[in-house]
């Protein structure tokens, strides 16, 4: 780390000790990251993060909102220290944790990390050792600090794990990560952060990837620090969870805060056009047949605002399941029970949305009903036609149909071929009778999925998470099919990306009368998508039926915890 | 925390043999194919022996009597009559492999002596050859390792090319030198034979250097990869400094690969020890299959390379058991 603006001396960190304000445990005033690239000639310098200021009080939650690259998490590893090699720290003020940070040798942040700062990473199950029990883990931030006492941190860690809510903390503190459920792993990170009791907690994405009863419990083990006066800077891209925690908001963009806050005023009043288009782009109830973008709201719903339109209830079914059950033999050598007699209809033109956490069968029924695998019990009719029970040479010729999208395009595309090569293999070859008529379709897709013709030449990994979920989308187009199952197809995007392939979805279902499969674990995305929804739990379908109903009025035990653990942004006006 | 399905997966849940079954069953599976290995290795020494060409008998009658030269039936007929080279070449399969079920490996040609017992004299100084190499190199490969990825970039890439250089070294010219240099002019060393500790330093860096280049190389990709790992992002955010992260955390990430490298490894030092023993003078197992190929002393031969085929068992099994026990994940998987 490199600093040109050093500090006098500490003597910033001296308050008069009688004020009754609480402790100011961050102050950064002009901070800039920015990372050298390159040797010689061709180095380039990297500007992440730029001129940021920011201030947070013990027992307040401070949240840095942003999408992926707008400089949220190097930031909040600036203030640990840590921002990464070859980067370049200047700033006019920045203190943490009532010390200057600027120009601190290694030696003495390390004193500091862990003991004074907290921080939790995203995903436990590789934000943990991997390969070791996770009291350990917790362990080493005491030993670390001093406790050299075996036994004393041995109970010290049982302590920690009981009072973040794991129960039976002697068998869970010998337990890995992968041994362990995604809310006890992620407690268990957050018990090893905040082992020595540091008065700020930086939290990096704490809940993404967690399901959402997971999430409430998190962020409810978060609310509880924060009464008892731990600072939270909670870094996030979802504005539901920086409603549910955060007293004070900076939205960042390309490296910079563009406004910042009470949370209040910039959920509910946002100035900056970047916020306010970041908050119409969350799909949830409000969104119902609202386009989620501009661009979406000039060429869809250019006369009431509303796209959606009332199907018929008689609508024939296209996709009928009857009855599936999967099982699968576990490590442990039992037979466990993935699907459980799930049965639904897909009507024509329309979205069914099936929602669940991860482990309760969605993705399995997906791939039954894309006869990718077969039912163990039951079967699927396609237009009423025998489907899965066919042989495989006997469904090629209706493959067609049925086309998909997956959450991870990538994985799903030859990395050698271009986005073309892509198209035209998803193409019926027979159905061209010359070389530029073929290419004209490929064109047409491609514009249909919002993508021009340069990007043709590109291959996966040179287009942009966005623009490979369009092309996975149009190479599910490709075939002309009735029904696409998209399996959490936007679930890795940012939302302001997730908001454009949604409408795109939207746009496309219409001008095509396609029927979705939409499987997600968004409740928030499958409210905005769907006419109906399944919802699914530990295999079995709990409850099923028109989509406002089951959300407004939901009658399993089940949908209500589900519903209930979803946090909202409060968005007071700001549909109309 | 919801996903429970395995506790409730209802009544139809097939029950699969009990874990204690299972396992039985993966270990039954292993040592059945470790006897498998064992038993094709010896077939094929069989066999090579049986069908070489050159009659066994005069080559034999040629040994004793230092004479190259034709022999007469008459002549042949006792040693014939006395080894069963006469006997259909089933029979004398059967034999061997009932002798060989015995710990019996018939006799030298050339020391008429049992083969198990010219082979046990001198296995012992090839063992701690062959595991002091082994050890010798992954002292260094690990430390070069910790010491020198992701530092500075200049520093990463030298020490890259220094591992894929030793990797490089032919063993033999490397001993002579080391031979050459420490021994003979520093005289830091014995320069011939001995059996103790300082003995086996020069001959063990003969055989090590040249392992800790590929050992070093194949950790080294790991390393890297495990480095960028968020859990090291986690220990570093606890106060844990790089050198602790490193030795900690991210080594034991990196050594997979190494391990299964050297269950490979234990078989080629095995082989390479013929050549450290022959500069250092040494005694071993490498001497007495140099004599007995050079003498076509087939029974010691066939002896020595089932030995190697038992190590390379063994040292197989071991590799499966480290595995379990640096990724303790693989137990359930």
């Amino acid at each position: 780390m490199t600093t040109t603006a050093i500090l006098s001396d500490d003597a910033t960190t001296a308050a008069p000790p009688a004020t009754p304000v609480p402790r100011r445990l961050l102050a950064v005033e002009h901070l800039d990251v920015s990372f050298a690239s390159g040797h010689g000639r061709s180095a380039r310098s990297n500007h992440v993060v730029k001129d940021v200021s920011l201030s947070l009080e013990a027992g307040a939650c401070l949240a840095i909102v942003g999408e992926s690259g707008s400089g949220k998490s190097v930031t909040a590893r600036t203030l640990v220290g840590l921002p990464g090699s070859g980067a370049r720290v200047t700033a006019g003020r920045l203190e943490v944790a009532g010390r200057s940070a600027l120009g601190r040798p290694e030696r003495s942040w390390r004193r500091i990390r862990g003991k004074d700062i907290g921080f939790i990473l995203q995903d436990a199950l590789v934000s943990l050792d991997p390969l070791r029990p996770v009291g350990r883990e917790i362990e080493e931030s005491l030993r670390l600090h001093g406790t050299t006492n075996a036994a004393a941190r041995r109970a010290k860690v049982l302590e920690l794990l009981a009072s973040v809510g794991v129960p039976e903390p002697e068998l869970r503190a010998r337990q890995r990560p992968d041994e362990l459920s995604g809310g006890l792993r992620q407690r268990a990170l957050i018990a090893s952060a905040i082992a020595l009791d540091p008065g700020l907690v930086i939290a990096d994405e704490p809940t993404t990837a967690l399901d959402v009863t997971v999430q409430a419990q998190v962020l409810d083990l978060l609310a509880g620090m924060k009464e008892r006066g731990t600072g939270i800077v909670l870094i996030s891209h979802d504005l539901s969870v920086v409603a549910r925690l955060a007293d004070h908001v900076a939205v960042m963009q390309g490296g910079a805060i563009v406004e910042q806050g009470p949370v209040d005023q910039i959920l509910g009043d946002p100035r900056h056009e970047y916020t306010r288009a970041l908050l119409d782009a969350v799909p949830s109830a409000h969104t119902r047949g609202v386009p989620l973008t501009s661009a979406g709201r000039e060429s869809m719903g250019a006369a009431a605002g509303r796209v959606r339109i009332d199907r018929p209830a008689g609508a024939p079914a296209v996709l009928r399941a009857e009855h599936l059950s999967k099982s699968y033999k576990g490590p442990d050598g039992r037979f466990a029970t993935v699907v459980d007699d799930v049965s639904f209809e897909l009507r024509a033109g329309e979205t069914l949305g099936i929602v669940g956490e991860s482990g309760s069968g969605k993705s399995t029924t997906a791939k039954i009903a894309l006869a990718m695998l077969d039912p163990d019990a039951g079967r699927v009719l396609l237009d009423g036609q025998p489907w899965t029970e066919l042989t495989t040479s006997q469904r090629r010729p209706r493959r067609r149909t049925v086309t998909s999208v997956y959450q991870d395009p990538l994985s799903s595309f030859d990395p050698r071929w271009n986005a073309e090569r892509i198209l035209l293999d998803a193409l019926d070859a027979g159905a061209f009778s010359t070389a530029a008529a073929q290419r004209g379709r490929i064109v047409e897709l491609a514009a249909a999925v919002g993508l021009a013709e340069e990007h043709l030449a590109k291959h996966p990994l040179q287009l942009s998470g966005g623009q490979r979920q369009r092309l996975a989308i149009a190479r599910a187009l490709a075939p002309e099919p009735e029904v696409i199952v998209l399996d959490e197809a936007v679930s890795a995007l940012d939302v302001s990306v997730q908001a454009q392939v949604l409408d795109l979805l939207t746009d496309l279902q219409q001008r095509f009368g396609l029927s979705y499969l939409f499987i997600s674990h968004d409740l928030g995305v499958i409210h905005h998508m769907s006419d109906r929804v399944l919802v699914m739990k530990d295999g079995r379908a709990v409850e099923q039926g028109d989509a406002d109903e089951v959300f407004t009025n939901p009658q399993h035990p089940y949908t209500r915890e589900l519903l209930a653990s979803v946090p909202r942004v409060e968005l007071a006006g700001s549909v109309d | 925390m919801t996903t429970t399905l395995h506790d409730d997966a209802g009544p139809d849940t097939v029950r699969a043999p009990s874990p204690v079954a299972a396992r039985l069953h993966r270990t039954g599976v292993r040592v059945l194919s470790a006897l498998g290995v064992i038993w094709a290795a010896a077939t094929f020494t069989f066999f090579i022996q049986a069908l070489l060409p050159g009659d066994r008998a005069t080559l034999l009658l040629n040994q004793l009597t230092g004479q190259i030269q034709e022999r007469t039936a008459g002549e042949l007929a006792p040693i014939n009559a006395r080894y069963g080279f006469d006997d259909p070449l089933l029979v004398q399969y059967a034999d061997f492999i009932t002798g060989l079920l015995r710990g019996n490996l018939g006799m030298s040609y050339q020391l008429y002596k049992p083969v198990t017992e010219v082979i046990g004299d001198q296995v012992l100084p090839t063992i701690a050859l062959t595991f002091s190499a082994l050890a010798v190199a992954w002292v260094i490969a690990v430390v070069f390792t910790v010491a020198t990825v992701k530092r500075v970039p200049w520093l990463s890439s030298l020490a890259s090319a220094i591992e894929a250089f030793a990797a490089g070294l032919p063993q033999y010219w490397l001993g002579v030198i080391l031979l050459v240099v420490f021994a003979l002019g520093l005289g830091a060393f014995p320069v011939v034979g001995g059996t103790g500790l300082a003995s086996l330093v020069l001959p063990a860096l003969t055989l090590g250097i040249p392992l800790a280049g590929f050992l070093g190389q194949t950790i080294r990709s790991e390393f890297d990869a495990a480095l960028d790992q968020p859990f090291t992002l986690t220990a570093r955010m606890r106060g844990m400094g790089d050198t602790q992260v490193r030795l900690r955390h991210v080594l034991r990430h990196s050594v997979l690969p190494g391990i299964t490298l050297s269950g490979w490894a234990m078989g080629a030092l095995f082989s390479g020890a013929v050549i450290a023993e022959n500069i250092f003078s040494r005694p071993g197992l490498g001497k007495v299959l140099v004599t007995a190929v050079n003498s076509r002393d087939l029974p010691v031969v066939c002896g020595v390379v089932i030995l190697v085929a038992v190590i390379y068992v063994v040292a197989n099994l071991l590799v499966d058991l480290a595995y379990t026990l640096i990724d303790p994940r693989m137990k359930t998987a």
